[in-house]
């Protein structure tokens, strides 16, 4: 099975091929490193760019302007910041010109902690991210949605933001990307560059299929009936296990795996909580004003009379910064027995 | 410093229709062109001041000043849309550029009046924010400077399509500080991948209320585009002959080398900053269209009668194109979600 950034780089392939993905940029993005998670080695449209994350967003603008399909690259979310003007202005551009020029781009950026990256490479994107109106952005926690969801953000016509979990970018998926070698080894040596010398070599590239996955759909990956939880990323992974743990001790748990932020499967979600009038929603950017915040607040003003217990936010808490030693960053995001706690917790409540 | 010295004026092959030398050469047509479109693009722009008077706009800030540096830059760009033509990625004193590729008088005044009828933003942005993708006009954004590394994009993929085109970026003096000014210095002149890029400054001498020496320690601006091997050099935007021949070489220069070039513009701001500051005229500052006017009569290329027809032809089109703009359709409240994305695709979460 593919990693995940084994997956990205397919879906970049195949966007090259037949969406007319013309560039692929940013900091160290082209050979020979592509990209500091490698998500980018081989590609043909690849190149580096300035260390400017303005400068890499405002080409990326201009490219999209002139009608070409670019993804450019913020090599780490935790650089993203000095860019938030330009990135609300590509959401509003086809809105301020009253629907005259759209941007066609993509945006990936690396995301979270869960590496030990310290203060600087920890950072979430995704509650600030949903601000950005006129963008839509998705992050996936398996290397199959990872390939069908970037395949939806590069063949949108609107401004997309691709966020990586970093720490899933070598975690491998559970089902192929249609048209991936079933075998891990043979994966590798088509389309993993060799350590040392690159000069010479050529990713031998996959007949991979296009797989999209729709926006605004989210996928259950756990199936109950006591109580919802509702997480992406990184983090899905994590419920997932607990839900599993849990069973063992009687516990029914409904896993959403949301995909999409913006736009989101309320349906889903709504349905679901319909079903257990219990929620929990999990993530690792701060907790003040934090997306799951919006989705807590939308529970129960909608779905109150369903509900046996208030909604909660379990997010990462409202400090700084992740600080590097194990201490500082565990008590930073949310960890497993935190959210097995808090979903007893919350199961053990009556009305 | 060396390469200071190395700058020179630009220059045209005499015409035989126009036997003075003051004119660069330049041809009776072109000149009589340029007069009218500065004259169109003031007029325009004091109709606009008068609008926003009268209580029925905003908001104005615009040009007047700029249209000896503005007019020729709209005149002689490959105009049209896609990257087989030039992009213009300007800021919001570029009514003359604009008259000069085609600008109605009325598109312009509905903007201000904010109309739904307005081509660029459909009442929703101020005044001079144009948009126009039929003239690869792209959006004038409030925000100062992001243009620079923007037009870096267009220049980007013109290079790729292979056909000469050109992007062209304009902005204020005191916006230079921003990084986004040097992020372009920077994209469009990296060795062995020079970006087809004319930037441009506009130097008024003014931010707001900030004076020039308030802000700079460089010489010239020009001297920071030198410091990449930009060429580069300072010229007087109020003087649209000089302005029409080195935007002429320049431009000539993009498209056979590939390469960027750099034009800091001495202009004039004639009504202050903006509305905010009262858009009152100011004392003491060249009035780029007069002196041109000037001399073109001077020089018996135009005849008073002439010019005095030409100012109120257009005086009566800006007051014929305010009556229809003003009766015209607002925005409707219910329109606030269209074009979050495109063909209106929902992006209400409440409809989620
Ligand atoms: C990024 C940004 N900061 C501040 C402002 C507010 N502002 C509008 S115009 C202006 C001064 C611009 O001066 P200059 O660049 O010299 O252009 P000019 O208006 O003189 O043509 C300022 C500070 C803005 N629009 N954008």
């Amino acid at each position: 099975m593919a990693n995940m950034a084994q997956a990205i780089r397919m879906a970049l392939n195949y966007a090259e091929k037949n969406y007319e993905l013309k560039d692929i940029f940013g900091q160290d993005v082209g050979a020979p490193l592509g990209g500091v998670f490698t998500a980018t080695q081989g590609l043909k449209t690849t190149w580096n760019s300035t260390l400017d994350e303005r400068g890499i967003i405002g080409m990326a603008m201009g490219i999209a302007m002139a009608g070409d399909r670019c993804v450019a690259e913020i090599q780490f979310a935790d650089y993203i910041f000095n860019t938030i003007d330009l990135l609300k202005i590509a959401g509003n551009t086809l809105w301020c010109t009253n629907g005259q020029y759209n941007l066609p781009m993509t945006v990936m950026t690396p995301v979270g902690a869960g590496i030990r990256g310290s203060v600087y490479h920890s950072h979430s994107f995704d509650a600030w991210a949903s601000r950005l109106a006129g963008w839509k952005v998705v992050m996936p926690s398996t290397p199959l949605d990872a390939y069908g969801l970037l395949l939806s953000c590069i063949k949108d016509p609107n401004p997309c933001m691709f966020l990586k979990p970093k720490a899933l970018m070598r975690v491998r998926g559970e089902e192929l990307i249609p048209g991936e070698p079933a075998d891990e080894k043979e994966l590798k040596t088509r389309i993993d560059a060799p350590i040392g010398d690159r000069k010479n070599w050529k990713a031998n590239w996959p007949n991979a299929e296009e797989y999209l996955i729709p926006f605004g759909k989210g996928k259950i990956t756990r199936q109950g009936e006591q109580i919802t939880v509702v997480s992406y990323g990184r983090h899905l992974l994590v419920c997932n296990e607990v839900a599993d743990q849990l069973a063992q001790n009687g516990y029914s748990v409904e896993v959403i795996d949301l995909r999409s932020i913006y736009p989101y499967d309320w349906q889903m979600i709504k349905s679901s909580v319909e079903k257990t009038g219990r929620v929990l929603f999990v993530n690792e950017d701060t907790e003040v004003t934090n997306f799951g915040e919006h989705l807590a607040y939308r529970a129960t003003t909608e779905l109150f009379y369903h509900l046996q217990a208030p909604p909660r936010v379990l997010a990462g808490k409202n400090v700084p910064g992740i600080g590097l030693h194990p201490h500082l960053e565990d008590s930073s995001v949310p960890q497993k027995h935190e959210i097995a706690i808090l979903i007893q917790q919350i199961c053990a409540e009556v009305p | 410093m060396a390469q200071k010295k190395t700058q020179k004026k630009a220059t045209a092959k005499p015409s035989s229709s126009n036997s003075s030398s003051s004119f660069g050469g330049l041809d009776k047509k072109i000149l009589l062109q340029m007069h009218s479109h500065m004259v169109k693009s003031r007029v325009l722009e004091e109709r606009l001041i008068k609008i926003y008077r009268a209580g029925e706009s905003y908001f104005w800030i615009g040009g007047p000043g700029e249209e000896a540096w503005g007019v020729p830059l709209g005149m002689l760009g490959r105009i049209g849309h896609g990257p087989g033509n030039d992009f213009y990625h300007l800021h919001y004193r570029c009514t003359p550029t604009l008259i000069a590729i085609g600008l109605e008088m009325v598109d312009s005044i509905r903007l201000t009046m904010n109309r739904a009828t307005d081509p660029s933003t459909g009442g929703r942005n101020f005044s001079n924010h144009y948009v126009f993708p039929k003239w690869n006009v792209a959006p004038v954004t409030s925000p100062l400077e992001i243009q620079y590394p923007i037009a870096c994009g267009t220049a980007h993929a013109q290079k790729r399509f292979g056909k000469k085109a050109i992007s062209i970026v304009t902005g204020g003096d005191a916006g230079t500080a921003e990084g986004d000014f040097a992020s372009a210095l920077i994209l469009a002149s990296r060795r062995g991948q020079e970006l087809p890029l004319l930037i441009t400054v506009q130097n008024n001498k003014w931010g707001i209320s900030t004076s020039y020496d308030g802000q700079h320690g460089e010489d010239e601006i020009a001297d920071r585009a030198r410091a990449f091997n930009i060429k580069s050099r300072v010229i007087n935007g109020n003087d649209p002959v000089e302005s029409y021949l080195t935007l002429k070489e320049d431009m000539e220069y993009i498209r056979k080398t590939g390469k960027p070039a750099f034009i800091e513009a001495h202009v004039s701001r004639l009504y202050g900053h903006s509305s905010a500051s009262g858009a009152n005229p100011v004392q003491g500052e060249v009035d780029p269209v007069m002196e041109f006017e000037k001399r073109l009569l001077k020089a018996n290329l135009l005849t008073a009668t002439d010019a005095k027809s030409i100012w109120e032809n257009f005086e009566a089109e800006g007051v014929r194109a305010a009556e229809i703009a003003r009766a015209e359709m607002v925005p409707s409240a219910d329109s606030v979600w269209d074009h979050t994305y495109v063909d209106n695709e929902n992006a209400d979460w409440r409809k989620f």
